[in-house]
């Protein structure tokens, strides 16, 4: 947050203009619009969730991070039949300018892709647990799931991120 | 110790290749591999491309990008790179700077799009002090409102990319294979290329921008130049990069659906 409030006055004194989804708060501002983050979830540091019912595991990226990476384009995702591994990427979203890489929580097998997000790929940034959900995973190894974050210790590890900056 | 060198301590490590018409298919297979390979912080000058080229970013669709008629008919090259963005026509008028760096590379600041774009600005406002009217507009370095540079970024979990294309000269018939995007910053008002971008040629002196742009990147970093041979013996030639030359086959195969959908659009 510090960085970008320095940026922004910065930028301003050197006649830099921004675009207007930038992620720049009133200098003096003592409040934050924090991006929501669900109960039920289980989250990763680098900002995708899961949700596990039964033996599927539904993955997308929160709320923090499609609000952080601005209006997605496009979205690119793998195949069904295909495996993730924890931690490594899967696939990507561009926003704008920017692809960015979206990692897999956890390890398994991809029984189910969002096929709705080649048309709509915005639907990440207006539904980002529900209707933008990514990928559905059947997890070769379920105790993954016990080393990611809940919600309220992701809630702490967004609001330190961004103090830090 | 110098005084430079007492200046540069503390300062992360940015080892420095500087090219003059390496191929931008090249440079671009050069930089996804050592974005996701390497653990180092790299910036990449290419001064000029050789012929001219058509790059696409990552959901590029050439039917709707590209007038391909003029494009099969001339043969140019069009590739799809592995960053984000817009469409260019680069030659041996274009500049690239690339930056690629580690999450942690500058201090506070946040991997994302917008903060690692407003970070490139303030470093060419420096390099642009006292040469023209700078800013970044929305994703694009402007003079004014005529744009001379245009942006892409890649951003993986560790590390980032931000590269630049800038528009040192350029030939107007080369700009005529570009359609009007759909999706286009608004400050361009639906204006045609040729209005809505300038060159830098105008505004300073080649070597000096070069020059300029090292000593920017100077004030974050402890800049050390590498050698391209030494480069090349560090690539693996089996890495499985994003960045593709499109084929004619493919080119062609877009230029008959772009036609069949404009007859059946007419026939409705």
């Amino acid at each position: 947050m510090a960085l970008r409030m320095w940026a922004s006055s910065t930028a301003n004194a050197l006649r830099v203009s921004c675009a207007s989804k930038a992620h720049v708060s009133p200098a003096f501002s003592l409040s934050r619009c924090f991006s929501s983050v669900l109960d039920g979830l289980k989250y990763a540091t680098s900002h995708e969730w899961v949700k596990h019912e039964g033996s599927v595991a539904t993955i997308g990226i929160t709320d923090h991070a499609q609000d952080h990476l601005g209006e997605v384009v496009f979205v690119e995702i793998p195949e069904p039949g295909g495996s993730v591994s924890k931690g490594n990427g899967f696939g990507a979203v561009e926003s704008v300018k920017a692809t960015s890489d979206v990692n897999s929580p956890i390890s398994g097998e991809v029984v189910e892709v969002n096929s709705k997000l080649s048309e709509a790929p915005g639907l990440i940034n207006s539904s980002p647990y529900e209707d933008g959900w990514m990928i559905k995973v059947k997890p070769s190894n379920p105790s993954e799931l016990e080393s990611l974050m809940g919600p309220k210790e992701y809630t702490k590890f967004c609001e330190e991120e961004d103090a830090a900056h | 110790m110098t005084i430079s060198q007492t200046r540069n301590v503390g300062l992360p490590l940015m080892k420095l290749v500087r090219w003059k018409g390496v191929p931008i298919l090249q440079q671009l297979h050069l930089e996804e591999q050592l974005l996701r390979t390497s653990s180092e912080n790299w910036c990449i000058i290419n001064d000029g491309a050789n012929d001219p080229t058509i790059v696409m970013g990552i959901s590029g669709k050439p039917a709707q990008l590209l007038k391909l008629d003029s494009v099969l008919n001339d043969r140019i090259p069009v590739i799809r790179r592995y960053t984000g963005g817009g469409t260019v026509v680069v030659d041996c008028g274009t500049v690239f700077v690339t930056f690629i760096c580690n999450k942690d590379a500058v201090p506070g600041l946040q991997p994302y799009p917008q903060p690692i774009m407003s970070w490139s600005s303030l470093l060419y406002a420096l390099v642009f002090r006292g040469f023209g009217d700078f800013s970044l507009r929305e994703n694009d370095y402007a003079f004014g409102n005529h744009k001379f540079g245009g942006n892409a970024q890649s951003i993986t979990k560790n590390r980032w990319i931000h590269h630049t294309s800038f528009l040192w000269d350029y030939e107007a018939r080369n700009m005529a294979y570009l359609k009007l995007p759909a999706r286009a910053p608004e400050y361009r008002v639906a204006r045609d290329h040729l209005e809505f971008i300038c060159r830098m040629k105008d505004y300073m002196p080649r070597s000096v921008f070069v020059d300029r742009t090292i000593k920017a990147v100077e004030t974050h970093f402890s800049v050390r130049p590498v050698e391209l041979e030494a480069m090349e013996t560090n690539l693996n030639s089996k890495f499985p990069h994003s960045t593709k030359l499109l084929t004619e086959q493919e080119l062609e195969a877009a230029a008959f659906e772009s036609h069949f959908e404009k007859a059946l659009s007419h026939s409705l």
